[in-house]
């Protein structure tokens, strides 16, 4: 993994499939404190307690088209390496919380990358609503995919030119608070 | 076309397109459509699903195809990521292998604007520790 946004992809990836419906995604970040916190949430069946104890281990997976399962150890590992840690808490039947703590300046951090990018892949995803908030000593953003299908009365947002406009809303947003969040060095239109 | 900053701004946006999307919408019959599905677990996330997903979605919307671009967890294939599972309505899925964005290129204008295969497919009986146990 590159970048931190696609860490957060890969980590609401496993929320989708566990079943949940709804998930939560924050991202902090921080001058002040110089630090990024990255939570994900979400409501799925919890992870078992068996599984729990050892979900940094990357030979233990529930799935079976594979043996290994590498997303919460490499999320682990990039959050270690940048002077932080990884908080995984989970209550079978109610849900699960994934924390990563960055140092900011840290040398090995990775840059947080296409936050827009990784909520476009994620908006395609029908039957789930997630709640994004970003928050930054400047200000925050905040954006609720079941508030965008009300408010623009569509079942779905997976079409292409809408997601371009919820990307240049998310961009344009970003740009306000965060330079490295909007990710301005990224020219992809 | 002026900022998009607010959902006021994105339904006025929207609306301003109602034409294209309309017709969009009508061909809703999800077998009439080309399907293509990204594999979006670790692996493929870290080879470049993401960006393959995006030059799928925007480049069948420019070429004006139907069709619809979503997104599937591991099939096993970890090895060949990016994977891409295309189906044309009516035909038996097919998988395509280490997708970059050139092989997606090739894929639209051969595979699904004229049925004619591309080198990269991997194929179904191709078995993983699922199917061997």
């Amino acid at each position: 993994m590159k970048e931190i946004a696609l860490n957060i992809l890969d980590i609401v990836e496993n929320s989708v499939s566990a079943g949940s419906r709804n998930i939560w995604i924050t991202i902090r970040e921080s001058e002040r404190e110089n630090e990024i916190v990255v939570s994900v949430g979400d409501d799925g069946p919890g992870i078992p307690a068996d599984i729990l104890q050892n979900v940094a281990d990357p030979f233990i997976t529930s799935r079976t088209t594979r043996k290994v399962g590498l997303g919460l150890p490499l999320l682990k590992y990039h959050a270690e390496a940048a002077g932080g840690y990884v908080e995984v808490e989970s209550h079978t039947g109610k849900g699960t919380f994934v924390k990563a703590v960055f140092v900011k300046n840290h040398l090995d951090r990775q840059p947080l990358g296409d936050i827009t990018g990784t909520l476009k892949v994620i908006c395609r995803i029908d039957n789930v609503d997630f709640f994004f908030s970003y928050t930054t000593d400047k200000g925050d953003f905040n954006l609720s995919s079941a508030e965008v299908r009300t408010y623009l009365g569509v079942q779905s947002l997976n079409n292409q030119a809408l997601l371009r406009g919820i990307g240049d809303m998310v961009r344009n947003n970003l740009e306000e608070i965060s330079a490295e969040g909007a990710d301005l060095s990224r020219n992809d239109g | 076309m002026t900022k998009v900053k607010t959902l006021a701004d994105l339904k006025k946006m929207r609306d301003q397109m109602q034409q294209g999307l309309s017709i969009r919408e009508k061909a809703d019959d999800p077998d009439s459509r080309v399907r293509v599905k990204v594999a979006m677990a670790t692996c493929g996330i870290a080879s470049g699903a993401k960006q393959i997903m995006e030059f799928f979605a925007e480049q069948l919307d420019r070429r004006n195809i139907d069709g619809i671009v979503v997104q599937t967890g591991c099939m096993g294939y970890c090895y060949a990521e990016p994977t891409v599972e295309v189906t044309i309505p009516g035909q038996d899925p097919v998988v395509f292998g280490y997708v970059d964005e050139k092989k997606a290129d090739e894929i639209i204008e051969k595979y699904i604007k004229t049925g004619e295969l591309v080198d990269g497919i991997i194929p179904v009986n191709y078995e993983t520790i699922d199917s061997k146990e």
